[in-house]
């Protein structure tokens, strides 16, 4: 499905990816982690052909993205970017509309078949009572939402999420998620850039991790999701536990010697994940 | 979908005072002046000119005054207002600046250049033509636009802030070269000055049938990418991501923008604030979909253009007339007020 390899990507001559070879098949559903800078965004954006690459291919079902044309790439590939940019005076049904574009012929306007999807999408995401609204009332949590049932307008074979969940409450995380694994069961291939590594480690089945640039770890979840690989990846001191009712493994960082505030002294279990200081 | 033809069935009742204003400042444009006509000659004069079956009015110097004079003139600043109001909400758009207006790119700086340059070598007399100068105005614009795109093409794409920094050298190098025409030909100083200040006295068929075919022109560009129009509010990486090809977007509307600016400004010189003022009360009052602002800043720039001609060139005892420019500003500028205002305390519809 999606295939890089080589891939160098980067801003004005800045390079931030410095070595890329990823494969992903269709029906995928990888987690892309990593620290602050690490090129998450970066591979998001090259992948969804904003960023043209430096040097390597980036190629979607065997065909280079850089030679797509604009809405058939579109057509493939939907985005919920990081801190989109808003408009003020625009209504969340227009924005939803939006992602009808790629679809559209070069002098027609968005018709029924159109409106329904983008109904579709705003029901399944819960943001449908918020249609007749304007962007500039929204919340940063409604406007995330927003922008990913745009992204589920689009219908694309593959969905890229970059941080769609940084600004939700707890409940809306997991209904997100649980949304996209339906999306996922149901054949959309979803690569997503997040922070929130537990939330990862339970709906993702496989993690690839970024540092620097390159790729540190890459493999399924239960093989990456690990004391050392989490400890290296992020330097500090991280112990993974199973999750209480699923199993799945769960992160929790371990507050380094100093002036934390702890339970008291009758706590003093450091896991063995406990490599450097 | 119901909701969707509902929703448009609304915003169309909701234009029609729009329209409705357009027409009763026409009507009023027909009616004002210092030669007397009668309510009803000048409807019989009007029906007639749309082919209605009525007899002509007793006095025929009032068709004469009515359509050639007035109604003309109203007609084309009808048009020049909506050419302004449309080029400033894709300037604000594309651009996505609220400060943008039609003058952004340097156009008017070029048009008024080319100008002055026809009024100081008497083309007009040269050509035999009294639209030498008008279509000299237009060439200006033209070059304008060009070289502006062309310097921010350089400078690292058509994004928004190389496209208004070079817009800003070229208005500021035009109006040097405009000083310096006027500092080497001083007789032509107070036509040129009267010409760059603008207005509609003695504008008419002539000047009608060159802004026309830029108008329509203008209006298909835009109308073509109107769809894009609003995608390119959300940002370059947004665009990209919907599958807009946002470099052929802006172009093509940066240049149609440009094209109804130049036309207006060769027509009836620079007139300030209805670029700027008829989209931000039609986004605040409407809402910002492009496809509805769009024709709605037009119903609304055309119409007060052309009250404020009215105005100015009825207002002053003794047929003198005000700049049009001047009366915009004047009436706009509080009813821009009272608007923010309004927006502010939540007043919003």
């Amino acid at each position: 499905m999606i295939r890089c390899q080589g891939l160098r990507s980067g801003y004005h001559g800045r390079p931030v990816l410095q070595g890329i070879d990823l494969e992903v098949a269709a029906g995928e559903m990888v987690g892309i982690l990593g620290p602050n800078g690490a090129g998450k965004t970066t591979l998001l954006l090259t992948l969804s052909g904003v960023l043209s690459p430096g040097s390597g291919t980036v190629r979607l079902d065997g065909t280079d993205v850089a030679a797509m044309a604009d809405r058939e790439r579109a057509r493939k590939v939907a985005a919920v970017p990081q801190r989109g940019e808003s408009a003020r005076e625009l209504t969340v049904r227009s924005l939803v509309l939006m992602g009808r574009y790629p679809y559209l012929s070069f002098l027609g306007g968005y018709g029924p078949g159109d409106e329904a999807a983008a109904a579709a999408a705003m029901e399944a995401v819960g943001v449908a009572d918020l249609a007749p609204r304007r962007l500039g009332e929204l919340s940063g949590g409604e406007f995330q939402r927003v922008l990913t049932a745009r992204a589920l307008a689009q219908e694309s074979d593959v969905l890229l999420l970059d941080e769609a969940s940084a600004s939700l409450d707890v409940a809306r995380k997991i209904e997100l998620y649980q949304l996209l694994a339906a999306r996922n069961a149901a054949g959309t291939t979803i690569l997503a850039a997040l922070h929130d590594i537990n939330l990862a480690a339970l709906f993702c089945r496989r993690l690839v991790f970024l540092k620097g640039g390159r790729i540190e770890a890459d493999g399924p979840t239960a093989a990456v999701f690990t004391q050392p690989t989490l400890s290296r990846i992020y330097e500090t001191d991280i112990i993974v536990i199973p999750h209480p009712t699923t199993g799945l493994p769960q992160a929790l960082a371990v507050p380094g010697p100093g002036p934390a505030p702890g339970p008291g002294p009758g706590c003093t279990g450091h896991g063995p994940g406990r490599s450097r200081q | 979908m119901l909701r969707a033809r509902h929703s448009r069935v609304r915003a169309a009742a909701r234009t029609l005072p729009l329209l409705l204003a357009g027409l009763a400042a026409l009507a009023a444009a027909c009616l004002a002046g210092s030669y007397p006509a009668a309510a009803t000659d000048v409807a019989a004069v009007v029906g007639r000119a749309l082919g209605l079956d009525l007899p002509a009015p007793a006095d025929a110097a009032v068709t004469a005054v009515v359509l050639d004079l007035r109604l003309l003139r109203a007609l084309l600043a009808y048009g020049v207002g909506a050419a302004l109001a449309v080029a400033g909400a894709v300037f604000q758009g594309v651009l996505r600046n609220p400060l943008a207006d039609p003058f952004t790119l340097g156009v008017s700086g070029g048009a008024a250049f080319g100008a002055a340059l026809s009024l100081s070598l008497s083309l007009a007399v040269f050509f035999g033509t009294a639209l030498a100068t008008p279509a000299c105005a237009l060439l200006g614009g033209g070059a304008t636009l060009a070289a502006v795109l062309a310097l921010s093409r350089l400078a690292g794409g058509l994004r928004r802030e190389t496209v208004v920094l070079a817009g800003i050298v070229a208005a500021t190098f035009l109006s040097a070269l405009l000083s310096l025409v006027k500092a080497l030909n001083e007789e032509s100083v107070a036509g040129i000055v009267f010409w760059i200040m603008g207005g509609f006295q003695g504008r008419g068929r002539a000047e009608l049938a060159l802004f026309l075919p830029c108008l329509v022109l203008g209006l298909a560009a835009i109308w073509l990418y109107v769809r894009e129009l609003d995608i390119l509010l959300l940002g370059e990486t947004q665009a990209r991501q919907l599958g807009v090809a946002a470099g052929r977007a802006r172009l093509v509307l940066l240049t149609a923008a440009s094209l109804l600016t130049a036309a207006a400004v060769a027509v009836s010189g620079v007139i300030g604030f209805v670029g700027l003022i008829a989209p931000h009360a039609c986004r605040r009052l409407y809402g910002g979909e492009h496809g509805t602002l769009l024709l709605q800043s037009a119903l609304a720039g055309g119409a007060l253009l052309v009250a404020s001609d009215v105005l100015a060139r009825t207002i002053l005892p003794g047929g003198a007339e005000l700049p049009v420019g001047v009366v915009t500003a004047l009436c706009g500028g509080p009813f821009f007020c009272a608007l923010l205002l309004t927006g502010r305390n939540g007043a919003r519809p």
